[in-house]
């Protein structure tokens, strides 16, 4: 079982930068449709593909991420950057499918 | 983030309704009161309706958001007991069963639904501007979702393409978090509710654009410029930070088009005064139908949706008694 980490501008050293395994990341707000519908299908790989991927969501709303956002340069959300050993070595923006998603994910994290 | 949607489905229902938007919602909320039991998939529950920053013309509210108009739709149609749940359906298929007609429905999610009748409240999704670079600048200068993405543009320099409705409400919405905002439009007047042309016209921070079209875009790691067919200040090309795009929204295809089901020229299905298709068993209601005299508005999906679930009734109860 591997669920979704909520993440904070305090624990995004450790949970991401610093993660064993490559981790992406999803920026998102409460009041962004695309997030929300991107939600659940997070939910679902992060399941699927445990032990190869970490999942966590960094809400943009809380005024303590926004640095978060800034930082990671996030002009549209739902943003999900893939980091492996402290690197983005992909993005993604806005909804996709799952299965979609998931080869994408695939595909990277095979190749990487 | 709230996502459980933990139901207890069954495989067959009298009526599916596909779509969680104010049509499909107010749809339930009627099939519920009549006692007709009912499953709702939504791809996106609230529909686009979700991403309006403000609603001022829904008679029970004086100004409230399209998250919480949605939220209370959603809460009133689940306290009625509507199961509701958020995955996105690939595929309607008409099978013989005896005599009758029954419907298979199957989802992204690999699931399977039986239904007697169906309702399509599948309603529209974004145009885009179709320009060379487009998909390139999504999510780097390009979004097609103020309320989603205004915040990222905080002190900066914003352009709103449209001029109706979505993208006044956008304007204004962009002029309270940027520091300038143009809106291009490619006619001499905007369009939609006087309220909201005439606060644009008195806001500061937004300059109105018109009889201008935007045919280029340009940017190294993100959009920087726009190019205009018509000189701005002795400029074609405008610096800007983000490009919001509200030039309408077009129905969705997949489905009507698997169903052959008859549409208009533009491809919003035909529909009779109750909210029948051309194809027996299958309803359509909100903004993917013909019957809002090309209106499109909440209150418009949510009528539709009632006269739909009402006609489902009777033909039920009429088929089954």
């Amino acid at each position: 079982m591997s669920k979704v980490i909520e993440l904070t501008k305090q624990d995004f050293d450790k949970e991401v930068l610093k993660s064993d395994i490559p981790v992406l990341v999803d920026f998102w707000a409460p009041w962004c449709q695309p997030c929300i519908m991107m939600s659940p299908i997070l939910d679902v790989l992060s399941e699927e593909l445990s032990g190869k991927l970490k999942i966590c969501r960094v809400n943009t709303e809380l005024p303590e991420n926004r640095i978060l956002a800034y930082q990671y340069q996030i002009q549209s959300i739902p943003n999900m950057k893939l980091f492996k050993n402290g690197i983005i070595i992909k993005e993604f923006i806005g909804l996709r499918p799952k299965e979609i998603f998931k080869e994408e994910l695939e595909q990277v994290l095979n190749s990487s | 983030m709230n996502t459980e949607f933990t139901e207890n489905l069954k495989d067959r229902y009298p009526l599916i309704i596909i779509g969680a938007g104010p049509a499909g919602l107010t749809a339930s909320i009627y099939a519920s009161r009549y006692k007709l039991e009912h499953l709702v998939i939504g791809e996106a529950i609230g529909g686009l309706a979700f991403e309006a920053h403000k609603i001022c013309n829904f008679p029970i509210e004086n100004e409230i958001s399209g998250r919480d108009i949605t939220k209370k739709m959603q809460e009133h149609a689940r306290s009625l007991g509507a199961n509701i749940i958020m995955d996105k359906v690939i595929g309607v298929q008409e099978k013989n069963e005896g005599e009758n007609k029954i419907f298979k429905i199957t989802t992204q999610s690999n699931k399977v639904f039986l239904a007697n009748t169906v309702l399509l409240a599948l309603g529209t999704e974004r145009r885009r501007l179709d320009l060379p670079g487009e998909n390139r600048f999504i999510g780097k200068g390009i979004s097609y979702c103020a309320t989603c993405d205004a915040m990222f543009y905080q002190n900066k320099t914003v352009a709103v393409v449209g001029g109706s409705n979505s993208a006044n409400t956008s304007s204004l919405y962009l002029a309270e978090i940027a520091k300038k905002v143009y809106q291009i439009y490619r006619r001499d007047k905007l369009r939609g509710e006087t309220s909201w042309i005439e606060q644009i016209l008195h806001n500061q921070k937004i300059k109105v654009i018109y009889n201008t079209n935007i045919i280029g875009l340009k940017g190294e790691e993100k959009l920087e410029k726009i190019v205009l067919d018509t000189p701005y200040q002795g400029m074609k090309e405008l610096a800007i930070d983000g490009l919001f795009v509200e030039i309408g929204s077009v129905p969705q295809k997949a489905l009507i088009k698997d169903l052959s089901l008859q549409t208009d020229e533009n491809g919003y299905i035909k529909v009779t005064s109750d909210q029948r298709t051309n194809r027996l068993g299958i309803w359509a209601a909100g903004d993917i139908t013909t019957n809002s005299n090309n209106f499109r508005q909440i209150i418009t999906a949510c009528s539709e949706g009632a006269i739909a679930a009402e006609s489902i009734f009777k033909f039920i109860k009429q088929h089954t008694s």
